[in-house]
C-alpha cells in the first residue's frame, strides 16, 4: 500500500517537474536556431532550421512530443549536433555516477569514524573539536574546496592532475588519479554534513538500555559500541546518505566544471550556453528522476526495515 | 580507548590513501606525445553540418587538407595543389594536383576527388558558409592530375575561402560518418574522440609530406580559463593554444618552465554604432565618440595592454593592411565641439554588450571616458551568444555594442546595409565588388580605399585587434604564432 502510494507521488512529482522544466526553457530568451547557425545565417535558413528543430510548432505540441519520446526511450536529437541524445546521456551519467560514488565512499570513510569519535567523546575537548570542524566543513561549497585542493595538490605539489577525465577502461591508473581531487572536494563537504548525523545517531544509541546491558556484561565501552551500537546507528545514517544524493548531484554539476569532467553537469552547462534546449530538458529530467528514485527507494526500504513506520502512515 | 584511537588512525590512513594514489609526478605519457589545451570543444567532428570554430580548428590542415592553405602570415600557398593558373577573364582556375596523395582509407586523391568535394558543398553541406560555393559554375576533371574550376563571375574571395573548411578535400567513400570518422589526407588521423573532453590525433603513416615530430597530439578542452591555466601549471598539458585572460600571463612569465608567444589574430574588437538610427546616423556624432575614446588606455585596461590598435576593419595579415589608428587621436575638446555642431550636447546612449570579459571591461572604460564629453552611457549586459544574437545582431535593438569580430576578411560586412551596424554606403559596396572581381593589385588598392572610407565615416570605432597569446613549455617549437585562418596547424610542431 505504502509502496503504491509512494510510487504514485513519485510519478506525479516527475510529471510536474517536466512541465516546470519545459515552461522554463520556453521563456528563456534566445533563439536556438540563431545560436546554431551563427552570424552568417540568412532569414530563410533560420526559418528552415527552426522548422527542422520543430520549434516553430505550438508549445503544447512540442511538450507532448518531448514527453511522448521520453516514454519510448527517445530523448530527441541535439539542436547543435543533430546527434541522438540518449546514448550521450548514458555516457555522461556513467561519468557522474563514478564521481558521486567516489564522493560517497570518501564521505563514509571520513564521517563514520569521526562522527563516532565525536559522540563517544562528546563531553571532552576532542569531541567538541570534531563537532566544530564538521560545522565549518558543512558550510564550504564543494567548488571552493575543489579550487583549494587544485591549488595545493596540482599547481603547487604537482602530484595530481588539476582536471580532466580518463575512462577507467582506457587507463585505470590515470582514471584513479583524476578521480581523487574531485571526489575529495565533493566528498569531504558531504563528510562534514554526515559526521553530524553519525554523531547524533551514535549519541542516541549510547543512551539505549541494551548498550548499558552490554557494558554490564563486561564489555568495554568501545567494544559495546562497535558490537551492538553501530549497526543500530546505521539505519538513520543510511537514510541521510540517500537523501543527500540530491545535494551530491547538484554539487557534481559545479565540480565537473572546475575539474573539466565530461559528466552530466558539463553537458548541462554547455547545452544552456548554446541554447540546446532539448538537451537541457533531458539532462534536468534525468537528474530529477535520479533524485526521486533514490528518495523513493529510501522511503520504501525504511518502512520495510522498521515495521512501526508502516503503521504510522 | 585504544579502539577509538584506532578509528582515528583509520581515518588518517584513508585520507592518505586518497593522496598516495597519485604519488608519482603527473606528466605526459611519453616523449612522443604532446597535449595542447583549447577553450572551445567540438560537439562532433563534422564541420560540413555543424557550425562553430572548434572543429576546423582541430581538423583542418591536420586531418583534412585543401588545394590551397593559409600560411601563418595570411598568404595563400599550395597544399594539395602544387600550382594554379587563373585565366585572363579571372573565371577559370586550373589546379595542378600533388601526385602520390592518398586518403587514410586508401583512396587516391585525384581531380575527381576535387570535383566530388566542391560539388558536395552545394548538395550536402548545411552550414551557412556553404554559400561561398554558389559562385562556382562547374568543376571539371581534365585529367587525374589537373582539376579546373569555372566560376560564374570573377571572385578573389573564392580562392581565399578555398583555404578555409569549405575547400577541404573529402574521399568519396569516406563521407559516410563524418561526425565520428574523419577521412583526410593530412599529417594526422583521428585516434580517439572523447566528447566534451579531448580529441586524440595520431600520425598518418601514409602521409605524403614530412613525418610529424610528435606521433600523438592530444587536444584537450577547457571551458574555464582558470582550469586551462591550472592544467599547464600542473603539467597536465604542454601548451595553452590561446590565453583567454591576459592578466594571468604574469604567473607564466615568472615561471622558467614556460615561454610566451605573442602574435596576431583576425579578431577586431569593435565598438559598433547603429548607423541606421538616430542619433548615430549622424557622422559628426560617430566621429565625436571616436575622438572621445582613448583606445590605448582602453587596451591597457581591457586586455592588459596586449593587442594592436588598428583603426579600421583590417588585421596586419591582410595584404591591404594600413595603420589607421592615428586618424582619430584622443581629443575630448574636438569631440565636444562635434557634438555641439550636431546639436547633441546631452546624449544618452544604450551600450548593449555580450557578457564576455573583454566587452564588460571595455564598456566600463568607454562609459567613464564618454562621460567626460557629456555623453551618458547606459550599459546592458546580454547573455552571449543567445540573447545578444537575438536582440542586437538580428533585432538591431541597440545604439552601441562591443563584439570581437573574428571571421577573416569580415570588412565585407560594411558593404551589406542589412548587417547589424546598418552602414549603407554605395561607394563601399561597389569598391568591395570591384575588389572581388579585379586583379590582385586592384583588389589591394580597392580594399585600402574601403578601409579608409569606413574609417573616415567613423562607421564604427575599432577599439583594438585581439592578440594571439600562446604559452608553451620550453623546448616546443613550430607553434603557429598567428591565428589568421580557421586551423590550428600542428604540422610544424617540433622540439628544440
Amino acid at each position: 500500500m505504502v509502496v503504491l502510494r509512494r510510487t504514485g507521488i513519485f510519478l506525479l512529482t516527475l510529471a510536474i517537474a517536466s512541465i516546470v522544466v519545459f515552461a522554463f526553457m520556453a521563456v528563456l530568451p534566445g533563439d536556438p536556431a540563431q545560436v546554431a547557425l551563427g552570424v552568417n545565417a540568412t532569414p530563410e535558413l533560420l526559418a528552415q532550421t527552426r522548422h527542422a528543430f520543430g520549434i516553430d510548432r505550438p508549445l503544447p505540441v512540442q511538450y507532448a512530443d518531448w514527453i511522448g519520446g521520453l516514454f519510448t526511450g527517445n530523448f530527441g536529437r541535439s539542436y547543435v549536433t543533430g546527434d541522438a541524445i540518449g546514448p550521450q546521456l548514458v555516457d555522461r551519467f556513467e561519468v557522474t555516477l563514478w564521481l558521486v560514488g567516489a564522493a560517497t565512499v570518501v564521505a563514509v570513510i571520513v564521517a563514520v569514524p569521526l562522527g563516532t569519535l565525536a559522540a563517544a567523546r562528546h563531553r571532552r575537548a576532542s569531541g567538541t573539536v570534531v563537532s566544530g570542524l564538521s560545522q565549518l566543513g558543512a558550510a564550504i561549497p564543494a567548488f571552493l574546496a575543489g579550487i583549494v585542493l587544485v591549488e595545493i595538490f596540482a599547481v603547487s605539489l604537482r602530484i595530481l592532475p588539476s582536471g580532466g577525465w580518463t575512462p577507467p577502461d582506457a587507463d585505470p591508473v590515470a582514471f584513479l588519479k583524476g578521480l581523487v581531487l574531485p571526489a575529495l572536494s565533493l566528498g569531504l563537504v558531504q563528510a562534514a554534513v554526515l559526521t553530524r548525523y553519525v554523531r547524533s545517531a551514535v549519541l542516541d544509541v549510547l543512551r539505549e538500555d541494551y548498550l548499558r546491558t552490554a557494558r554490564a556484561k563486561g564489555l568495554r565501552p568501545a567494544q559495546a559500541l562497535i558490537r551492538h551500537g553501530l549497526r543500530n546507528a546505521a539505519v538513520p545514517v543510511v537514510t541521510v546518505l540517500g537523501l543527500q544524493l540530491a545535494t551530491l548531484l547538484i554539487g557534481a554539476v559545479v565540480v565537473e566544471r572546475v575539474f573539466v569532467i565530461p559528466g552530466l553537469g558539463s553537458m548541462l552547462l554547455d547545452a544552456v550556453g548554446s541554447r540546446d534546449l532539448i538537451v537541457v530538458q533531458d539532462v534536468v529530467m534525468v537528474l530529477v528522476a535520479a533524485v526521486l528514485v533514490v528518495n523513493l527507494l529510501v522511503d520504501v526500504l525504511y518502512t520495510v526495515v522498521d515495521p512501526r513506520l508502516r503503521r504510522a502512515r | 580507548m585504544t579502539v577509538l584511537r584506532a578509528l582515528l588512525a583509520l581515518t588518517l590512513v584513508a585520507a592518505l590513501a586518497g593522496c598516495s594514489a597519485g604519488s608519482t609526478a603527473y606528466s605526459s605519457p611519453s616523449a612522443d606525445s604532446i597535449t595542447i589545451g583549447f577553450s572551445a570543444a567540438p560537439a562532433n567532428l563534422d564541420f560540413t553540418r555543424t557550425d562553430g570554430a572548434a572543429i576546423p580548428q582541430a581538423l583542418l590542415d591536420n586531418v583534412y587538407q585543401g588545394l590551397v592553405h593559409l600560411d601563418a602570415n595570411g598568404a595563400i600557398v599550395p597544399q594539395l595543389a602544387t600550382s594554379w593558373t587563373v585565366s585572363p577573364d579571372r573565371r577559370t582556375y586550373d589546379f595542378q594536383l600533388r601526385p602520390g596523395v592518398t586518403f587514410t582509407d586508401g583512396e587516391p586523391f585525384t581531380a575527381d576527388t576535387v570535383k566530388f568535394s566542391i560539388d558536395r558543398v552545394r548538395t550536402d553541406w548545411t552550414i551557412s558558409l556553404k554559400s561561398a560555393m554558389t559562385v562556382v559554375d562547374h568543376v571539371e576533371a581534365v585529367d587525374p592530375r589537373h582539376a579546373r574550376v569555372v566560376l560564374k563571375q570573377p571572385s578573389n574571395g573564392w580562392l581565399f575561402t578555398m583555404a578555409s573548411r569549405v575547400g577541404a578535400m573529402f574521399a568519396p567513400n569516406g563521407v559516410r560518418d563524418l561526425a565520428t570518422t574523419p577521412v583526410g589526407t593530412g599529417p594526422y588521423q583521428l585516434d580517439r574522440f572523447n566528447r566534451g573532453d579531448s580529441l586524440v590525433l595520431k600520425a598518418n603513416p601514409g602521409y605524403w609530406g614530412p613525418k610529424p615530430a610528435y606521433g600523438r597530439v592530444v587536444l584537450k578542452y577547457f571551458q574555464d580559463p582558470t582550469a586551462l591555466n591550472n592544467a599547464l601549471l600542473s603539467n597536465g598539458i604542454d601548451v595553452i593554444s590561446s590565453v583567454q585572460a591576459p592578466d594571468s600571463l604574469a604567473q607564466f612569465a615568472s615561471d622558467e618552465r614556460f615561454t610566451t608567444i605573442q602574435g596576431t589574430t583576425t579578431a577586431e574588437v569593435v565598438l559598433s554604432f547603429n548607423n541606421a538610427k538616430a542619433p548615430l546616423n549622424d557622422k559628426r556624432v560617430r566621429q565625436a565618440l571616436t575622438f572621445g575614446i582613448d583606445r590605448k588606455a582602453l587596451l591597457d585596461t581591457a586586455w592588459a595592454g596586449k593587442g594592436l590598435l588598428i583603426g579600421s576593419m583590417v588585421p596586419p595579415s591582410d595584404p591591404w593592411y594600413e595603420d589607421l589608428s592615428t586618424v582619430y587621436p584622443y581629443d575630448p575638446a574636438k569631440a565636444k565641439q562635434l557634438l555641439a555642431d550636431a546639436g547633441q550636447q546631452h546624449l544618452t546612449l544604450r551600450l548593449r554588450i555580450p557578457n564576455l570579459p573583454y566587452a564588460v571591461d571595455s564598456a566600463q572604460v568607454i562609459r567613464s571616458q564618454l562621460a567626460a564629453i557629456g555623453v551618458t552611457v547606459s550599459i546592458e549586459e546580454l547573455d552571449f551568444p543567445a540573447v545578444w544574437l537575438k536582440q542586437v545582431f538580428t533585432g538591431h535593438d541597440f545604439d552601441m555594442s562591443i563584439v570581437a569580430h573574428v571571421e577573416a576578411r569580415d570588412i565585407v560586412t560594411f558593404g551589406n546595409p542589412k548587417y547589424y551596424w546598418g552602414y549603407s554606403n554605395p561607394t563601399v559596396t561597389q569598391l568591395l565588388a570591384e575588389a572581388d572581381t579585379g586583379t590582385p593589385e586592384q583588389q589591394i588598392a580597392d580594399m585600402k580605399q574601403v578601409a579608409r572610407t569606413i574609417n573616415a565615416d567613423a562607421a564604427a570605432d575599432w577599439l583594438f585587434l585581439l592578440p594571439n597569446l600562446i604559452v608553451a613549455k620550453k623546448g616546443i617549437t613550430g607553434l603557429p604564432p598567428n591565428q589568421v585562418g580557421e586551423a590550428f596547424d600542428l604540422s610544424a610542431l617540433g622540439r628544440a
